[in-house]
């Protein structure tokens, strides 16, 4: 499997009045045409980690590597102009809600066409025809009717269906999913994350599914990175779960309220303090 | 069986569109009731009519056998009954530090020694005097939430109202919430109403629970027989199937 993402010691610190915070110390991985999980709590870098392949860091904070590297192309290094073409059509991200990342004052299909004719040259009907008909792939019903709605009008798991289309309609080779389906409800969840599956695997893409659930993130993906204040703890196979090694990877699998268990009270981490050396 | 929240008929309609349609619950004394369904299944709307946030069309609450004006809630009834809304991240003043928030409670049902009741009130949800000044900014998720449900003890009532609380929070600080839940409410034998979309919440937290569709409610059961798969709607099965997780397709 040939590598198309190289992320050697990437740090990511920002400058506060009260000092340097390191949100990401020295996070080192490569990535084919996979699926790579990374599980963490908050303020565990995993998203912070996403942005900085996407170039999506806020201009105050610091980012550092040995290497990031994208397909031969030195992602530091890049003038904002090649990174600005990177950025939706070869490397795409997936954010939380699609209530606040959608465009609230646009239609859901000039959305669509926007991300498409920034990086293709297609005409107007013909990207108007692919963006319904991306719209249709990720199984929204009546798309030419979706295509003219606002986000406002649609329900949370049609707009993240939206923001899938968005993202994939330029056929990215990366794409960054970071927490897609935590504002969804349980069952649109399964919904989404069937869609995704689908696609990812069709077009044979590489994946980075950014979550804090760690039994969600096992069952999708290859291989799971698993973070704790900004460094990577553990990284083992997807069907290796069950043999964990450290404490925090335990607690995470074991902290969830299943069905058909009765645990009272729940397991906790119990945070050791060198598990963040 | 006794009752201390019973809900009988209760619609609530915007417009054209029910949100709520002909429900009828009955929550007993020290219970802990659960309330599932996805998004738009009226599980909330029911919860925000009993609290009197929800304009109630038709229908009939009563609180300890005493029959409530749907419309207007007076002060005693908020000293019985609390509610923990979903989002901490909405639901705190941003610009009140925890110390002015938890006085409000206070305040508004005149209670005395505020002194004590907030430090006794911060140390129960396991934060401790040091967190009195700080704003809620300074706070993570699981804190903020702390606070709320702090907030919501205060006043010392007797049944909580609880709107996902835990939804907006990670996995591991979910379990620590759910854990102080469990703990506040054996202590002080408190009923909860609780409103979740995840099955497994639920069925660690309460002991029976409705099955919300539309606005109305499709199936009632223990959550022992939701364990065991005693179902009858195929609505709940989907849930069940739901909330154990993604299968690959494809699995390799």
């Amino acid at each position: 499997m040939s590598t198309m993402l190289t992320v050697d010691d990437l740090r990511v610190s920002f400058p506060t009045r009260t000092g340097l915070i390191e949100a990401v110390r020295g996070v080192s991985f490569t990535l084919g045409r996979e699926r790579l999980g990374i599980v963490g709590e908050s303020g565990s870098g995993k998203s912070q980690t996403g942005r900085a392949i996407m170039g999506l860091t806020p201009a105050h904070a610091k980012v550092s590597a040995s290497k990031l590297n994208f397909d031969g192309i030195d992602l530091l290094t890049a003038p904002a102009k090649v990174r600005r073409s990177l950025r939706g059509s070869r490397i795409a991200m997936i954010l939380q809600d699609p209530k606040y990342s959608l465009n609230p004052v646009m239609s859901i299909g000039r959305q669509i066409v926007e991300t498409l004719r920034t990086h293709e040259n297609v005409g107007k009907r013909e990207a108007r025809d692919r963006a319904i008909a991306m719209l249709e792939a990720v199984q929204i019903r009546d798309a030419g009717r979706v295509y003219d709605l606002h986000p406002h009008e649609v329900s949370g798991g049609m707009g993240q269906r939206a923001m899938i289309a968005m993202m994939l309609i330029a056929g990215p080779e990366l794409l960054v999913a970071d927490e897609p389906t935590s504002a969804l409800d349980v069952t649109v969840q399964l919904e989404v994350l069937g869609i995704l599956d689908k696609l990812v695997s069709e077009r044979g893409m590489g994946l980075i599914f950014i979550s804090h659930d760690l039994r969600l993130v096992s069952s999708f993906c290859d291989r799971v990175i698993v973070m704790y204040a900004g460094k990577i703890v553990e990284e083992l196979a997807a069907s290796d779960l069950g043999n964990a090694k450290h404490p925090y990877t335990q607690g995470l699998l074991n902290c969830m309220p299943t069905l058909g268990t009765n645990r009272h009270p729940l397991p906790v981490l119990d945070r050791q303090p060198e598990w963040a050396l | 069986m006794t009752v201390i929240v019973s809900a009988e008929n209760l619609t609530v309609s915007y417009d054209d569109f029910l949100a709520l349609d002909t429900v009828s619950i009955d929550v007993e004394p020290g219970e802990s009731f659960g309330l599932v369904g996805e998004s738009g299944s009226g599980k909330s709307t029911l919860l925000r009519a009993i609290a009197g946030l929800s304009p109630v069309t038709s229908g009939r609450i009563a609180l300890d056998g005493k029959p409530l004006d749907v419309r207007y809630r007076d002060k005693a009834f908020y000293r019985q009954v609390q509610m923990v809304f979903q989002d901490p991240y909405g639901s705190l003043h941003p610009r009140q530090t925890v110390d002015r928030l938890l006085q409000e409670p206070l305040a508004i049902h005149g209670v005395a020694d505020s002194e004590r009741r907030i430090l006794r009130a911060l140390d129960e949800v396991g934060l401790g005097a040091s967190f009195r000044f700080r704003y809620s900014h300074q706070l993570s998720g699981g804190q903020r939430q702390r606070i709320a449900i702090a907030r919501a003890l205060i006043i010392e009532p007797q049944i909580m109202l609880l709107d996902e609380p835990t939804s907006a929070l990670d996995a591991s600080v979910q379990a620590e919430v759910l854990n102080l839940l469990e703990q506040v409410r054996r202590d002080r034998k408190l009923t909860y109403i609780m409103v979740s979309h995840d099955l497994g919440v639920v069925t660690h937290m309460c002991e029976r629970l409705a099955v919300m569709k539309n606005g109305k409610v499709v199936e009632r059961l223990s959550s022992a027989d939701l364990v065991a798969g005693r179902l009858s709607e195929d609505y709940t099965k989907n849930l069940m199937v739901a909330s154990k997780g993604f299968v690959r397709a494809n699995a390799v």
